[in-house]
């Protein structure tokens, strides 16, 4: 086996068994990130220098007996995600020459526990979009083919496409993600892999790049469930510099994989069916439905009225949110200048010229949903039915201990598909965003293959803080479904 | 409702975006498909109803009002696309 293959929690045991060393593990993955980033372009910035100093920090400590939950350990960082003397561009030319003078709470986090940076992951322009393709850097090819159609360059999901097409190409052996209305979950579907966002609050937001600041949560990308309970557990804890981080205490992830069903209430969202559906995300569904009621779980048929309002009330509130946290990209303080005839010329240029044109679009609707005489019809409505929506939810939790449902409405697509019309794009994330909305956790897990050979992911939604039950639900999923088709584009293969 | 090209280009210089004059009819095709989409959310009973503007149902904790970090002005420029001394730097604004 290659040391690429491995699992977290494998490599953690071969580490302390010294059976190979950091700098190996950490080689063998940057071996393999010259020989595929090229293609795939799911590192922006790769940290060669700074990898290598770290997994010497690493041997050293593990020849110390010092080894923490990821001592040694490889990953790769959205590039949302502000690192010290690392340049972090959130994927915009405006952001193109920054470099942070300080770390994000959750990457320190990791840093602390011993955890590798091999580079920084290729993500959406400021995280909006659902196939990598808005990223000012180029997109990032799924590291997936169609069984019939291997010539076909297929998007790795959105936004963190770097993120998981990284984990699945082998060329981390986890990421950091951030999901504000599914772009964990849908990429994590898209690529075969373990997404999970947790509850609003569980992961602190400070130094992550600000999209949506009630809807951004950060989250891990892993190969197994329970790898993504080791990040998970690392990235988590109360961070007096995040006002909305919650304080309350992280409980032993991992071990709660272990847990199992047996007893648990799994409810089934009568409104996630829609006429459209396509056929085998429904069999695939019912299937993890089958595994959860073999394993124990008793299943419920339950009702969250609001679901189809979710997505247009996202749409006022996360673009009225961005509109208000991109004002800072002023080519004044940092980032790309652009110079006018006066302030104000420099400014519009500036912003014209260092945003995309889906950014653009969404600082403008934001703006006009916040302006004089709308605020009450679009931004204050859709604050009432969010009230409605985490109201379903609430509601539904005092039945049932999670949630079952599909991740996205269809497997990996085309490059350049589905840019008709932003709405089109939109769409992406109609199972994933109510929980954004509502700020309980979810995870995708994949659970099957489509007729095409692409993976396809369940989604399992849990209480407010309970991310241990989303996990065991979703240790019972992967168990069952025996998940091991490979990507086609994969280090050594 | 359907915005006109004189509400794009003020929605533009609201949010200090140049909008070229051939950007502006794309510009209201997308924003206006955007806005009646959007429409749908007319149709839900929203009386009654608190907003919610967070997703963590959870009171903001308060803190004292304390200095705790500063004397960092390099840091803060490092980025600066133009600093004069400890300050940065923008086309004259005052005649």
């Amino acid at each position: 086996m290659m040391l690429t293959d491995l699992t977290i929690a494998e490599a953690r045991d071969g580490l302390r068994a010294k059976r190979f060393s950091a700098v190996d593990l950490t080689m063998a993955h940057l071996h393999a990130i010259e020989q595929l980033n090229p293609r795939l372009n799911a590192y922006l910035t790769v940290s060669h220098s700074q990898a290598l100093a770290q997994a010497q920090a690493a041997d050293a400590a593990l020849a110390a007996g010092e080894a923490r939950a990821l001592t040694g350990i490889p990953l790769a960082i959205k590039d949302l995600f502000c690192t010290q003397g690392i340049r972090t561009t959130a994927g915009s030319r405006i952001l193109e020459p920054f470099v942070p003078p300080y770390e994000s709470t959750v990457t320190a986090n990791l840093k602390r526990d011993g955890a590798i940076f091999l580079g920084k992951a290729n993500l959406d322009e400021f995280a909006m979009g659902s196939s990598n393709m808005t990223s000012a850097f180029g997109p990032v090819e799924n590291p997936w083919k169609r069984r019939q159609d291997a010539n076909a360059v297929l998007v790795p999901g959105g936004s963190s496409g770097g993120s998981a097409a990284a984990v699945a190409a082998r060329l981390a052996m986890g990421a950091t993600g951030t999901d504000t209305g599914g772009s964990i979950r849908q990429p994590a579907s898209f690529c075969g892999l373990v997404g999970v966002k947790p509850t609003y609050g569980r992961c602190s937001r400070w130094g992550v790049v600000a999209f949506a600041s009630s809807l951004d949560h950060p989250g891990p990308f892993a190969r197994t469930v329970r790898d993504s309970a080791i990040l998970l557990g690392s990235m988590s804890g109360h961070d007096p510099k995040d006002s909305t981080s919650a304080n309350v205490p992280v409980p032993d992830f991992e071990a709660a994989c272990a847990r199992g069903v047996k007893g648990l209430r799994i409810g089934v969202p009568k409104e996630y069916r829609s006429d459209g559906m396509a056929a085998e995300i429904e069999a695939l569904w019912q299937q993890g439905l089958g595994w959860l009621r073999d394993a124990g779980a008793e299943i419920v048929d339950v009702s969250l009225p609001h679901t189809k309002y979710g997505l247009a009330t996202y749409y006022i509130i996360a673009p009225a949110e961005a509109s208000s946290n991109l004002a800072r990209y002023d080519g004044v303080r940092f980032g790309m200048r652009r110079e006018g005839q006066d302030l104000r010329d420099l400014y519009e240029r500036t912003r014209a010229e260092g945003f995309g044109a889906e950014v653009r679009r969404r600082v403008l609707i934001g703006t006009y949903v916040l302006s004089a005489g709308y605020y009450d019809a679009y931004y204050l409505r859709a604050q009432k039915v969010r009230a409605l929506i985490l109201r379903d939810f609430t509601d539904v939790f005092t039945q049932v201990d999670a949630l079952l449902t599909p991740t996205a409405p269809s497997a990996a697509f085309g490059q350049g598909e589905k840019m008709d019309d932003p709405i089109t794009m939109y769409l992406n994330d109609v199972f994933t965003v109510p929980s954004n909305l509502a700020g309980v956790p979810a995870a995708s897990v994949p659970a099957g293959l489509d007729t095409n050979g692409l993976p396809l992911g369940l989604q399992v939604i849990g209480r407010p803080f309970d991310e241990a039950t989303v996990l065991a639900v979703s240790s019972v999923i992967e168990q069952a479904a025996g998940f091991d088709a490979l990507p086609a584009i994969r280090a050594g293969a | 409702m359907s915005l006109d090209p004189a509400t794009i280009r003020r929605i533009a210089a609201l949010a200090r975006i140049r909008v070229e004059d051939d950007q502006v009819e794309s510009l209201r095709t997308e924003l206006n498909g955007i806005l009646g989409w959007i429409e749908q959310l007319n149709e839900v009973n929203v009386e009654g109803i608190e907003p919610l503007a967070g997703g963590a149902a959870m009171a903001l904790t308060m803190r004292d009002d304390v200095v705790t970090d500063g004397g960092k002005a390099d840091q803060i420029l490092s980025n600066a696309p133009e600093r004069i001394g400890n300050f940065f730097a923008v086309p004259k604004v005052v005649e």
